[in-house]
């Protein structure tokens, strides 16, 4: 897309992509595999979108979900690009499988 | 075809003949027969468009906003409140650079409310961006009706357009107009194409997005650049029309200028009574001339330089007024000859407000004041037809 | 075709962590689908979500201002006849673009029938401009102008604006009021609103941390609170039927309502007068004793 439009219009669906928000975050949730009952409730509720669903074989592979959780689908996956860090995730996980801690800078 | 129409239909015509697809409107006087007559053409299928009776003249403009986004020719009218409730939403129209067309039925504003002619409505929104143009008849109206969709959808332009015919004078005065062919307008205009980004799902953009300070001053360049380039597109449009119609415009049209010692500049309606008296005056031997501006946006600061630079006084007759200066024609005249070295003595005349007749009265008083600028200092705004001791005497001043 | 998968509302916008509009936003686009118009009235989304140039937006999306969201929507709808073209046409707008400075608009985009859906995002006060009082503020809430002192030690000193039931009389073809806490109810009620022709509102309570004060983590949990209690009811209307309104969701055992008050700052000084609670309790429990039977799940 060029620098200026003409009438100020954005051309790139999506393109927001571009902003990191994940630098936003003080505190990261962290998946526990072991725990996670697959229930998607955190990617039904994440505001960003940060949190990926994986329901194909090949893309689950580069999660970073261990060997034994995939094999089990879906595999969700949290985006820390973008993860804000609020949190949501972490306090709607029915099984608590879901950590909250300070991130490291 | 020649028909007799009223000059609220020669705007509902230029709509029909255009194939707009989508008109909002609401109803006000004077422009008010607008979507009547719009509606007529639809209930008789002689139009094939929607109609949208929106609640407001500022959901009007905001309909229109949405219709143009989404890539279909879009047509409205409206007058005095009707223009200024919409004046937020014609700097976005402008911005968003959507070349939606507007018949204005020039009124006055309120207070006192009053819905006879003036140009204190569309003069009010000289800055939103929108071209303007103001026609002398119903002819005009047709005319620059069917032009402005030319020149606003133009790609190198793609800015809004008014077009205003005063009120009663020409919104409801019947008069002889020449209604083009329906196929001859199709060739004139070609099939509409948008040349700007529309809402298309098969597309998705984002439209009407957030501009921080790095960004938004582009934006405002470029449609200053719009409007300066419009000058040159509406003399080709002009010129193209009248190759084809036969009937010829131009942004400014002198008349018996040659040798003249007074000109008077008018707008719309009133440059037919203005036309008759110096006639009569130029009969009298009196070296006066009339120079019709029928562009106010973009202002045709070159054609007036040309026209006016050796003009000794220059009578600026205007129906609006900007308090704490003088009127806007008048201001922006003035401006257009700041820098020059050559330039005429120029003296402002509000008249007409609020449908205040315009007589061979009233320009026989504003030659008077002219003439004697020729010889002496005389005041730079001049209220004609006014009984200013009674205003004196409310004020106190009496 | 579903289309829950796909994300249509992309990540990198500017909205506060935590914030519930953009899980509104995100389903009611996966649901919706790529065939879809949206319009946005101004507000925290609209600005938070098109910086320029960057767009989170993957479906055609018109900002024209804060009143008009439903005009421009109507003019888009009417453009999508001209052309014969059938698609979702979806105004998003918050409270004060849609209840207060947005409600003519809006009125008469239901009155003539525009095939829209209307989803109100209703964080309960102008937050966008730093938390003022709406007509949509509930009675007793803190704002910036609806301050808590010595003078009024209340809040806000009016009831919430009714607005879906408003434009349940309009006639309007669906309106449901819906809680993406109760999510099941929510999406069905998306999903119904989408599959109807004509004027569709969603009145969508949507948690605000900055204005509601509250730990950005609570968004959700507070929403569900919210709908626990009963102070905002789950129901819907069609056809304008409000004899026949049906209430859609009602939990086993109402909770009290300072159980929702707690956790937010804009209540916080209610909680120091036992009267004000129970003013409130008494507002809720008279809306259920006045509507409960329409409960039909």
């Amino acid at each position: 897309m060029d620098v200026i439009t003409r009438g100020a219009v954005i051309t790139e669906p999506g393109n927001s992509v571009e902003n990191k928000t994940g630098t936003w975050r003080v505190f990261k949730p962290v998946i526990n595999y072991d725990k996670c009952i697959r229930c998607l409730i955190c990617w039904q509720f994440c505001p960003e979108p940060a949190i990926l669903r994986h329901d194909d074989e090949e893309t689950k592979q580069k999660t970073p979900a261990p060997k034994e959780a995939l094999k089990k689908l879906p595999v969700v996956e949290i985006d820390y690009d973008y993860c804000k860090g609020c949190g949501i995730c972490y306090n709607e996980c029915p099984v608590h499988a879901i950590d909250f801690v300070k991130e490291e800078k | 075809m020649k028909a007799m129409i009223r000059g609220n239909e020669s705007i509902a015509y230029a709509f029909k003949l255009a194939r707009v697809k989508v008109i909002p409107a609401y109803p006000i006087t004077p422009s008010t027969l607008v979507p009547e007559k719009i509606s007529e053409f639809l209930a008789n299928g002689e139009m094939d468009a929607e109609f949208v009776p929106v609640e407001s003249e500022h959901s009007a403009i905001s309909a229109a906003i949405g219709a143009s986004a989404h890539g279909v020719r879009v047509g409205t009218a409206t007058a005095s409140q009707g223009l200024a409730l919409m004046h937020e939403v014609l700097f976005i129209a402008s911005g968003m650079r959507l070349p939606i067309v507007m018949g204005i039925g020039n009124r006055a504003l309120s207070a006192p409310i009053n819905i006879w002619c003036d140009h204190q409505d569309m003069m009010s929104q000289r800055d939103t961006g929108w071209m303007q143009f103001y026609a002398e008849s119903n002819q005009e109206g047709l005319d620059l009706g069917i032009m402005a969709f030319k020149i606003a959808e133009d790609e190198r332009i793609l800015l809004p357009a008014m077009v205003g015919i005063d009120a009663f004078v020409l919104t409801h005065t019947v008069e002889p107009v020449d209604i083009p062919e329906q196929k001859d307008v199709d060739d004139f205009l070609g099939e509409f194409v948008p040349h700007y980004v529309t809402l298309d799902p098969e597309k998705p953009a984002t439209l009407g997005s957030f501009g921080f300070p790095e960004y938004f001053m582009e934006f405002k360049y470029g449609q200053w650049i719009a409007m300066e380039r419009a000058k040159k597109v509406i003399d080709e449009v002009f010129e193209e029309f009248h190759n084809k119609f036969g009937r010829k415009y131009s942004k400014v049209t002198p008349e018996f200028l040659e040798d003249a010692d007074i000109v008077l500049v008018t707008m719309g309606s009133m440059t037919s009574t203005t036309r008759e008296f110096v006639k009569k005056l130029r009969k009298e031997g009196k070296k006066v001339g009339l120079l019709k501006l029928t562009t106010f946006r973009p202002f045709p600061k070159e054609e007036l330089r040309a026209l006016l630079k050796d003009v000794p006084v220059v009578a600026v007759v205007e129906r609006n007024i900007s308090f704490g200066f003088g009127g806007a024609v008048y201001a922006e005249l003035a401006a257009t000859f700041a820098n020059e070295s050559k330039k005429p003595k120029i003296i402002d005349f509000i008249v007409g407000l609020g449908g205040r007749d315009i007589t061979f009265k009233t320009l026989n008083e504003v030659v008077g004041i002219a003439e004697k600028a020729l010889k002496e200092d005389v005041d730079e705004v001049n209220w004609i037809d006014v009984n200013k001791e009674a205003v004196l005497k409310a004020e106190g001043l009496l | 075709m579903n289309y829950e998968k796909e994300e249509f509302f992309a990540p990198g916008h500017g909205m506060c962590a935590g914030c519930a509009a953009p899980i509104i936003v995100k389903w009611v686009l996966k649901l919706a689908g790529p065939n879809t118009i949206v319009v946005n009235a101004t507000g925290c989304l609209e600005v938070a979500t098109t910086a320029y140039p960057h767009t989170s937006w993957r479906v055609p999306w018109l900002h024209v201002a804060f009143e008009n969201a439903a005009a421009a929507a109507s003019g888009i709808e009417a453009a999508a006849r001209a052309k014969g073209e059938k698609l979702n046409i979806i105004a998003f707008g918050g409270d004060g673009g849609t209840v207060d400075i947005g409600f003519q608009a809006l009125s008469g985009m239901v009155e003539r029938g525009h095939n829209v859906l209307y989803v109100l995002y209703d964080n309960e006060a102008y937050m966008n401009t730093g938390i003022q009082r709406s007509g949509a503020t509930p009675w007793g809430a803190w704002t910036t102008t609806s301050k808590v002192g010595n003078a009024n030690p209340i809040g806000k000193l009016q009831p919430k604006k009714p607005v879906a039931r408003i434009i349940a009389a309009h006639n309007a073809k669906y309106v449901a009021t819906a809680n993406p806490a109760i999510f099941n109810d929510f999406k069905k009620k998306v999903e119904k609103a989408l599959s109807y022709d004509g004027a569709r509102f969603l009145h969508v309570i949507s948690s605000c941390t900055t204005g509601w004060r509250h730990d950005p983590s609570k968004t959700v949990e507070i929403m569900k609170l919210a709908s626990d209690t009963g102070i905002f009811p789950l129901w819907e209307v069609v056809d304008g039927d409000l004899e026949n309104m049906r209430i859609t969701y009602k939990p086993k055992k109402f909770k009290p309502v300072e159980e929702y008050l707690k956790p937010q700052g804009r209540f916080r000084h209610l909680l120091k007068n036992p009267e004000y609670v129970k003013k409130l309790q008494e507002q809720v429990d008279a809306w259920w004793a006045k509507y409960g039977h329409h409960y039909n799940p």
